[in-house]
């Protein structure tokens, strides 16, 4: 009964959106456009400078391909827990809360947008070309990594969106902090870490975990030795710091809703 | 605003640690480590002025109606808008501009102008790239008319705010010939102009009065588009 009011919820969502079949079309084919921009940026990047830290452009690819591929993923999948602050201000969170269902559940399917799905073809693709163009000798446990890893990624990105919605609990009106760890970690991952300054690598690399989304496998599939010295081991790690994320988010998403207090409007 | 502020201060970070990483070793398309970080930083700290990323609200008004209002009033709406948008522009200099670019200066090396006339140049040409960046979206927004959904091209604004403007990356990064085809839009106008003006490429006369025309240009384009969208109108409910 329950999956069938979720699969209801999102396929009368789905059906809402493609009524302005024309503007829908053109959405879904710019969300595909949109997130070339990064491509595009790293191509005039390399244009003036053969390599970044030490890594060439197919070296960057692949961290980048990774990095796109994984926040695609989870941007479609729970990328509209953005929306929690206007819930909360409009109190809709209340409805939510009152019926018999997943509070997450329903946040994720109630706004789900079926254009962002358009995105996820540009990170298929870079990681594709990503995959053929970077010098990478197979090993089973490479293919096995190669495959893991944008899920492994997904996972922790999707982890650290909806903490950031559940902060939005305390801070109701700070959406934008929460972006420049979710849009701001996408962008950090597409680069090797070893090129940020000290401190701020550390930050978002390590206490983070992003240096696990698109550098660390990168290196690990490449057979590479990390100039900031983390042991080879570290460098499959991936799957493991997802779940450290998904565990710490959903602590994270409890105490948050427990924490709400209606508006009373 | 501080929560954008500190957003803008951490993307700062992360432009600034790929465009230094390309000038690793030395000038890159006439931009060294120092105004590559200004470029950074001020950019960051701009977007908020000339506010580069999307705005709906006169879509929205158009979509619900509300437009009627406007309309009904005796100063144009394309008038009263700009000034919103230019009193929106004013505030954000106070904390979206100094916050980043504080920031900035106390964790990098940056270039600051030589001349003390370039500042009077940096003034004009952020009015320049205000405006012109609100007549561009104030006609992304009318296309509302037409099109009752007008997500789809507020998207195809964020294509071209981020990329074509110099935010993502300096647009002399980009081939000849497609810096050519940028300059020729409004794009560039709203945030390499006024950052190169900043850091002294350049001619600064001919960067202020491009910056002037490409104004001019796109806030007449807006008005003719509104005469023709006004002359169509139907309110729609009641």
């Amino acid at each position: 009964m329950a999956e069938n009011a979720y699969a209801k919820l999102l396929a009368a969502q789905i059906r809402g959106q493609l009524q302005y079949r024309l503007s829908f079309t053109f959405d879904l084919v710019l969300n595909a456009g949109i997130t070339t921009i990064d491509v595009l940026v790293l191509l005039a990047v390399f244009r003036v400078t053969p390599s970044l830290a030490g890594f060439g452009i197919g070296a960057v690819l692949l961290m980048t391909g990774l990095a796109q591929l994984a926040f695609q993923l989870a941007d479609v999948a729970v990328g509209n827990l953005e929306r929690v602050p206007q819930y909360l201000r409009t109190g809709l969170l209340d409805a939510v809360l009152l019926r018999p269902l997943s509070t997450f559940g329903q946040l994720v399917v109630l706004d789900f947008s079926i254009r962002r799905a358009g995105r996820i073809v540009q990170g298929l693709c870079t990681y594709g070309v990503a995959l053929r163009v970077a010098d990478i000798e197979w090993t089973p446990a490479r293919v096995l990594l190669a495959a893991v890893a944008p899920l492994a990624g997904a996972v922790s990105y999707a982890a650290i969106f909806t903490a950031g919605a559940a902060t939005m609990f305390w801070l109701v009106d700070g959406g934008e902090v929460v972006n420049a760890v979710t849009y701001g970690g996408r962008d950090f991952a597409s680069y090797p870490t070893a090129m940020y300054g000290a401190w701020f690598g550390k930050l978002f690399g390590f206490a983070l975990g992003l240096a696990s989304v698109g550098y660390l496998p990168a290196l690990a599939l490449l057979g590479r030795t990390d100039p900031l010295g983390t042991p080879a081991w570290s460098h499959w790690a991936a799957p493991a710091v997802s779940v450290v994320w998904a565990f710490a988010a959903a602590g994270i998403w409890r105490v948050g809703v427990r924490h709400y207090q209606s508006t009373g409007s | 605003m501080l929560a954008s502020a500190f957003t803008n201060s951490v993307f700062g970070f992360l432009k600034t640690y790929v465009l230094l990483a390309v000038a690793a070793n030395g000038a890159v398309a006439g931009y060294d480590a120092a105004a590559l970080a200004m470029f950074a930083w001020a950019g960051q700290g701009l977007i908020g002025v000339v506010q580069v990323f999307q705005w709906n609200e006169l879509a929205d008004r158009i979509r619900t109606g509300d437009i009627v209002a406007d309309l009904l009033r005796p100063v144009d709406p394309l008038v009263s808008f700009l000034a919103v948008d230019l009193g929106r522009a004013l505030h954000a200099l106070a904390v979206r501009l100094t916050v980043p670019l504080a920031v900035g200066a106390l964790f990098f090396p940056l270039r600051w102008p030589e001349h003390p006339i370039t500042w009077l140049a940096v003034v004009a040409s952020v009015v320049f790239a205000t405006v012109t960046s609100f007549a561009t979206r104030y006609l992304i927004n009318l296309l509302a008319f037409w099109w009752l959904d007008a997500r789809g091209p507020g998207t195809l604004w964020l294509v071209g705010g981020t990329l074509f403007t110099g935010l993502a990356v300096p647009i002399p990064f980009f081939p000849e010939w497609a810096q050519a085809v940028l300059w020729c839009t409004p794009f560039p106008w709203m945030l390499q102009a006024p950052l190169d003006v900043l850091l002294e490429r350049g001619s600064a006369v001919t960067l202020v009065a491009g910056g002037a025309l490409a104004a001019g240009l796109t806030l007449a384009a807006a008005a003719s588009a509104q005469r023709v969208a006004v002359r169509r109108l139907v309110v729609q409910g009641g």
